[in-house]
């Protein structure tokens, strides 16, 4: 039934997207370098969207992987078993945040701050769009490591610490490297947030189509683009069909990430 | 005069408020195979547990009374685990090789330790394999994930791995359980060449492996220590009641 829904809505987005195409080629539509769809003749090309959600969830990655997995660890191997469970009750906490919350705070907080300690225009900026989303992928990965970590047998720690390891290198060598399908999922996982996502983003990244030359400056991310225009679009038009064929480019690319995810939590199960 | 590498005195051990072993006296002779025997629960594996410490491991556990291993009292705030532990091996029911390759697994040990340098690894892997006789099988296939062997040779391979540490006692806990019974009775064979070297605990839920296999046997039952001696004198005439019962299988 779910697969069913799942091919209807890609059908869906084709036969709305694909007529884009007929006006621009593909390849102009992936690599040109302007997205200046309302003006006179419009442009569609998505590339600077593309980078900009390239950036900002390299960002949060660089920013979630280590800290959530080094969590996960912390949280399955070494804190005690009340810590444990505040810490856990916390994780899923910040999960269920609406993410238009994190945006907002990152606006009002977050944006400010980057601001100043960098001396810039605006403080919306792909970093400030990648540490909020790195809040957001944190949970997802913390929760998936974790059970990835907790699910390692428990005669690989004891044949290890049995023959004189410590605990660290018990945890390093032998759990998280038996864990590591799982981890590879659960950063996957992670990450298909973070690009999926739309509100938080829009709201922290200043929303500016342009290829950026680094990371504190605004960016937009192909999330955002469909978000904040579809409301001024003609149904059927270009412009209309263009934020379509933004939709299927995302569609491809959560399926890849979700398609990795899964191989690896196939391999972890075994 | 036989020299005792293990060493209890009135040993007792608790799990929270339950008492799993009562005054446990029991010395362990160098290079012999010593048997634990005993119905199940009878605290056979928590005792083995209490050489290397393993015990810590469980929350709750505490000990009294005092455990000398190849001299040392094990239970002081001095007791260097890691270093303890580097002289006692043991080797699990399941086995349990590490999701590594062959090599890795056996390596573990030395890279955990570092006493010997990397060029050394390969010989030290090479010797150790060849004692299990795991080598003429293994040699082509050391990059191999370990967990692809047969259980015989998984436990072989858990064996090889203690045996890098060079460790003086060797605690094995069940260690045929897994197994058919020609892989049991090569994994004795196994343990009657290794006794050469080392000195073997074993606790076994098999009477008839320990009678094979054993030098010496203690009968334990309800976490006490009824009758320890030569396995040849237990087997055949028992002085304890309760240990004929257990023998001729009236319970147990």
């Amino acid at each position: 039934m779910s697969i069913v829904i799942v091919a209807l809505i890609f059908a869906f987005l084709l036969k709305e997207g694909l007529s884009i195409f007929w006006r621009v080629p593909i390849s102009d539509f992936l690599f040109a370098r302007n997205w200046y769809p309302i003006s006179d003749p419009p442009q569609f090309g998505i590339l600077p969207l593309i980078i900009g959600s390239i950036l900002v969830t390299a960002g949060a990655g660089i920013i979630s992987i280590p800290i959530g997995i080094a969590s996960a660890l912390f949280i399955a191997e070494i804190a005690p078993r009340k810590t444990k469970e505040v810490l856990k009750a916390g994780i899923e906490l910040l999960a269920a945040i609406p993410s238009v919350v994190i945006g907002f705070i990152g606006m009002v907080t977050l944006g400010p701050f980057i601001k100043e300690i960098f001396n810039l225009s605006t403080g919306l900026t792909a970093l400030s769009g990648s540490i909020t989303l790195a809040f957001m992928a944190m949970p997802t990965i913390v929760s998936i490591a974790e059970d990835a970590i907790t699910a390692v047998p428990r005669q690989y720690r004891e044949a290890a610490i049995a023959m004189g390891a410590t605990k660290w290198q018990t945890t390093w060598r032998i759990v998280a490297y038996a864990a590591r399908p799982g981890m590879v999922a659960a950063v996957m996982l992670g990450i298909g947030r973070v690009i999926g996502e739309t509100m938080a983003v829009m709201m922290v990244t200043g929303n500016a189509a342009l290829i950026p030359h680094s990371i504190l400056q605004p960016v937009r991310t192909l999330t955002a683009t469909i978000a904040a225009e579809m409301g001024e679009t003609v149904q059927g038009g270009e412009h209309y069909a263009a934020l379509f064929a933004i939709g299927i480019v995302l569609f491809i690319i959560t399926f890849l990430i979700n398609g990795i995810a899964d191989i690896y939590l196939h391999k972890a199960k075994k | 005069m036989n020299t005792f590498v293990i060493e209890t005195k009135h040993l007792d051990l608790f799990y929270d408020s339950f008492q799993a072993l009562t005054d446990i006296n029991l010395n362990i002779e160098e290079k012999k195979i010593t048997a634990l025997i005993g119905p199940s629960g009878c605290g056979k594996s928590t005792l083995l547990r209490v050489f290397n410490r393993m015990n810590d491991l469980i929350d709750g556990v505490r000990i009294t009374g005092d455990v000398n291993v190849l001299g040392d009292n094990i239970f002081t705030p001095e007791t260097d685990l890691i270093a303890l532990r580097q002289k006692i091996g043991m080797v699990f029911q399941r086995p349990n090789p590490f999701p590594l390759s062959v090599y890795e697994n056996i390596a573990f040990g030395l890279k955990i330790h570092r006493n010997q340098s990397k060029k050394e690894f390969t010989d030290i892997v090479k010797e150790s394999l060849k004692s299990v006789i795991l080598w003429d099988d293994l040699k082509d296939r050391l990059d191999n994930s370990a967990l692809k062997l047969s259980l015989e040779q998984q436990q072989r391979l858990c064996i090889a791995r203690v045996l890098t540490m060079k460790p003086q006692i060797i605690l094995m806990d069940e260690p045929c359980s897994a197994l058919d019974p020609i892989a049991t009775l090569r994994i004795e064979e196994l343990m009657q060449e290794l006794k050469k070297n080392y000195t073997i605990v074993i606790v076994t839920h098999n009477m008839q492996q320990a009678a094979r296999a054993s030098d010496n046997t203690a009968f334990l039952y309800l976490g006490e220590l009824v009758e320890y001696g030569e396995t040849k004198h237990i087997y055949s005439s028992p002085k304890e009641k309760r240990t004929e019962d257990y023998l001729t299988g009236r319970f147990g």
